[in-house]
Order: structure tokens, then sequence, then C-alpha cells
């Protein structure tokens, strides 16, 4: 098998990025003339293992263990480390979650590589892989080859590979048991928690406004209220603003915060960080106001004014109430 | 409390960038440069625990002569030395820039390194991962608080979609700091003063005996990225643009 999908779950519920990375390897192995195998890890998996069989695979592994039951980066990147001794795949695709960042870069490094983390696309070239992944926060892309043998290592942006693409099958299940001590793991996890509830949910708003730092200061806010009130609709933020407490967090779009998919998103002063898009790029029609040309929020806009928000947005207001009235 | 920090020097989060004529990297030449902003909340939240804790802030900082002035004013907001790897990083892997700094703090034996969650430039998201490794610590990452606790620290991990995590880890142990999670705190005019009689120590990958690995992984073109959806931007002045967006918006797009 040559490439092999590890795939994240937390209490028996995959990571809804997951069968993005399946989809992803599928569609790469097709190209490259391989195959493609599938590995969850964890306690109590027989379940998800059992579904992962009803997919277009060559096996599915369920990597068991007491110490994989709570992640923690130790048991993680010494249970793959044996998985890959086994299995000796080309490469090795993740899900670019929160918890993969924490440790593909350890598990890569321990094998002398580098991960190509956050990977948009790919290619084929030449019978080799490329991955496309975004520097400069998006405004620059770079093509990237891996070189040596494997396993190499690469993480998949959310949204990146469509997870309704993915193909079914069947494929066998292996148990697979990695030998890990208690002594290994030197990180204790605890409880997961959450600070509030959340009293407004973006994810049923039918249009957002959303403000970013281009507002610059809390003073401002008041601006964008007008025009979310204008357009009847819920007022969002990028992550500075909640992290200013301009407005309150339960407000943000972006990879820590909600991700919505709205008929309208616009977009207020807000450069379009990766972190950002992902949380609104399934948005139906995207409409941005920047005054940076060559921000990335113009890469998912339908719709733009590159122009001073200060200028702009009152004039918006007046024509939509104008409209709204005739 | 001996506390290192790794900073970068990255172009300015405003800079109208270029693509270098062989098409490798951006072109250098012309821009301003300005501390990886991730790193700037590294930094502040190792000045804050020692502040609570005592002991010693030691700034960290791999790149050309031009990141002296970084690393000036990271001693000037309150940093007690620093160490400037004076190399060209550029389009390095960031193992490869982790084993230099990995290099220059080994015999330092500090209780936290910290760094921020990612660079603004090449954005891997890897190197504090990636030192924590080469140096054997324990690391968490997309860090909010820190809390001395009996035998280590006990810190609370930013999870997806707000949920949060505390982990006990022993020291030392090695942090990636959540961005924005603290007002950052400007360097005052005593502070400069200060800084200019800090110690820098400057070394070089030769002098860390530190020698280029084959690399991994291969950066092969660098390109400005094609755009998925041809965006229609609207011109004139501010009430004109307003109103041919309002047009669409209602009569193409039908959304209002």
């Amino acid at each position: 098998m040559s490439i092999l999908a590890i795939l994240e779950q937390r209490g028996g519920a995959w990571n809804r990025m997951s069968f993005e990375t399946l989809a992803a390897a599928q569609q790469i192995a097709r190209e490259l003339n391989t195959t493609a195998g599938a590995a969850v890890l964890g306690q109590g998996i027989d379940a998800l293992a059992a579904e992962l069989a009803g997919k277009q695979l060559e096996k599915v592994y369920a990597v068991e263990h007491d110490l994989l039951k709570d992640y923690t980066p130790d048991a993680y990147s010494a249970a793959l480390r044996q998985l890959l001794e086994r299995v000796r795949p080309l490469v090795g695709l993740f899900p670019h979650t929160y918890q993969v960042r924490d440790f593909l870069p350890k598990l890569a490094t321990s094998l002398g590589k580098v991960a190509v983390s956050d990977a948009i696309a790919h290619r084929v070239d030449g019978g080799a892989l490329v991955l496309v992944r975004q520097l400069f926060q998006g405004k620059v892309n770079a093509d990237v080859r891996f070189a040596g043998d494997g396993p190499h290592f690469a993480s998949l942006q959310a949204g990146a590979y469509r997870a309704d693409q993915l193909a079914a099958g069947s494929a066998a299940v292996e148990k697979f048991a990695p030998q890990i001590a208690p002594g290994d793991v030197r990180t204790k996890p605890l409880d997961l928690f959450r600070e509030s509830q959340r009293a407004v949910d973006l994810g049923a708003a039918e249009i957002i406004v959303s403000v970013g730092r281009g507002i610059k200061e809390a003073d401002n806010i008041p601006l964008v209220e007008k025009l979310a009130k204008a357009l009847g609709a819920e007022l969002a933020a990028s992550r500075p603003i909640c992290d200013a407490g301009w407005l309150p967090m339960e407000r943000q779009v972006g990879s820590s915060g909600q991700t919505v998919a709205p008929k309208m998103y616009m977009a207020v002063g807000i450069s379009g960080a990766i972190q950002h898009l992902v949380g609104m790029k399934g948005s139906r029609v995207v409409v941005a106001i920047n005054k940076d040309p060559n921000a990335p929020i113009f890469e998912v806009a339908d719709y733009g004014i590159v122009g001073d928000l200060f200028q702009v947005v009152p004039e918006l207001v007046a024509e939509i109430e104008k409209s709204k009235g005739s | 409390m001996k506390i290192i920090v790794a900073i970068k020097q990255v172009p300015a989060r405003d800079s109208q960038l270029r693509i270098a004529p062989a098409g490798k990297w951006i072109e250098e030449s012309d821009l301003a440069y300005e501390i990886n902003e991730p790193d700037a909340y590294a930094l502040e939240a190792g000045l804050q625990l020692k502040e609570k804790h005592g002991g010693e802030v030691v700034a960290l900082c791999a790149g050309p002569a031009r990141a002296a002035q970084t690393i000036r004013e990271a001693l000037a907001k309150g940093a007690d030395r620093a160490i400037h790897v004076e190399e060209d990083m550029g389009a390095l892997d960031p193992l490869a820039g982790a084993r230099l700094l990995a290099a220059a703090v080994r015999g330092e034996s500090a209780d936290l390194v910290l760094t921020g969650l990612q660079s603004d430039d090449l954005g891997y998201g890897q190197t504090g991962v990636i030192l924590a490794e080469l140096l054997g610590l324990p690391h968490a990452t997309i860090i909010m608080e820190v809390e001395a606790s009996a035998g280590g620290v006990r810190v609370k991990r930013e999870l997806e979609d707000g949920w949060f995590q505390h982990v006990d880890m022993p020291l030392p142990a090695l942090l990636t700091i959540q961005s924005g999670i603290s007002k950052l705190r400007y360097a005052t005019l005593m502070g400069i003063k200060k800084a200019k009689t800090k110690e820098i120590r400057r070394v070089t990958a030769a002098d860390l005996k530190v020698e280029a690995a084959p690399a991994s992984i291969v950066l092969e073109r660098v390109h400005l990225p094609e755009r998925t959806k041809r965006t229609q931007l609207f011109e004139g002045s501010p009430k004109q643009a307003a109103a041919q967006l309002v047009e669409k918006l209602k009569f193409e797009a039908r959304v209002i």
C-alpha cells in the first residue's frame, strides 16, 4: 500500500475532516496507480473500523491501546511509528486538525522527515506527488515535492478535499496493538471543557456581516452593526476582534470559532487569513470590502470593493436602506 | 524560571509581495520586516511568567543580520539577553531551522521553551514541536494559560470548536503559545535604553557545528495563487461602488 490515511476520532466520533482526508487518499492513490489504506487510533474503536471497512481501501488498521484512549503526543507518535514500520506506506496523509498539528511534526522529526503541513491541493507530475501549500498568510502558494525514501507526511487543510467523493467498497480490518508503556507518556491530559454556552448560533444565520482588524478600534464597531441591521444579518468577527474583547468570542468565525455557510457572507476589513477562510468559505455568496487589493479574502469573494471601509460602509448602508425602501 | 522564547523576523503583514525571478522565493530586497506576530505573544507570555516567578527570559532568533532589529525590540520589551543564530533562513524547511535553534540552546538548560503558534511567512506551524523533539522535551501546543504546579506546569490548551483542555506536564517543557491571549506590551524608553547594554550572543551554523542534512521536502516553485473565483470588483467613488454592489446583490445574487 502506498497511501495511508490516518484519521482522527475523539470518544468514538469522527473529526469531520477525517473523511476529506480519506477521499484525498483514494484520489491520490488512483492517480499514482497504487492503493490506499486507512488507520484509526484509540480504544474501543471497533465500530469506527467497521465503518471504514465499507470504503474502497486495501486495508483498515485499527490501532488500539489503553494509552490511546485520551490523546497524548507521546503515545500517538509511538503508536504511529510502529504502525508505519509495519505498513511502510509511501505517504501518510492526515487531516490538518489541531491534534495533528500537535503530534505530526514530532512523528516526522523522529524519522528525520518534514511533514508538508496544511496542503490545499496536489498534482501528479512525472509519477511523483507535488503538494501545494500556502505561504505568507495565503498571499503566495508553494509547490512542494518529497525527496528521498518514504514514509513522507502531509496534512490537508479543512475543505481542500470533498468527503462526498469518497468511494464505497470493502476492506479487511487488521488490528494493530502497539507497544507503549505508561512511562513513555510524559504529559497528563485532563478533561475537555467549554467555557461559555453559545447564545448565538451563527450557523443558522442566512446573512452574516463579519468584521476584522480593518475596523481599527472598538469605538468603530457600531458602524458594522448598522450594516448588519440594514441587511437583517448576524454580526460576526475574525479572531483578533474577539481576542480584543470588542465582540464576544461566540461571534468568532474560523478554525477556532464557528464554521458557517450562510447565503451571504460580507467580510468587512478582514484580510482572510487561512484560519478565517476555513470557517466561511462554504458560504454561497461572499462579499469583501478591504483596502488591500491583494488580501486573500478576494480569492474567495464573488463581489468586492477595494476601498476604505470607513467611507464604503456608510454608503452601503444608505444604498441598502434605499433599495429596501423602494 | 529560565525561559527561552524563540522569535522570528518576517515580512511586515501588509507587505506587497512579488515573486523573485527564479520563482523559488519572494523578492526580499524592498520589504519591511517585523516580529512574527504569534512570536510576540510567546514573548509576552514569557515576560509575564518571569514577572510572576522570577528568573530569566532569553530571546532566541535565527535570521540574517537584519534580524538584529527584532532582537533589540525583544530586549527593549524586557528579555534579559539574546542568542542570534546569524543565518539566512529564507525558505529553509522547519526541521533545518529547528536544528539550528536546538543547537544554539542545548547548553542553556532552560525550564521552559516558548514559541509562537506558527510563522506568518512559511506558516508550517511546526518549528516549536520539532524543537521539542530535537531537545527531547515534552510539549503542548496552542496554549492559552500556564500555571506553575507541583513538579511542573498545568497548561490550558485550545482545541477546535470552542473546546479546551488542561494538561499537566513536567519541566523542562516546550509550549507553543496561542496568539491574542494577552495585550502585548510596548517597549518603554527605559527599556530601549537598557536594551543597548544587554548581551546578544551571535553564532553561526558553523559555530554550532550544524551541517546541512539532506532535505526530505523540496520547495520547487512559489507562485501567486490563481483565483478560484472571479471576483467582480466595483470601482468609482465609495457611493458609486456601494450602489453597484447593492444592485448586484439584489438582482444577480438575489441575496437581499
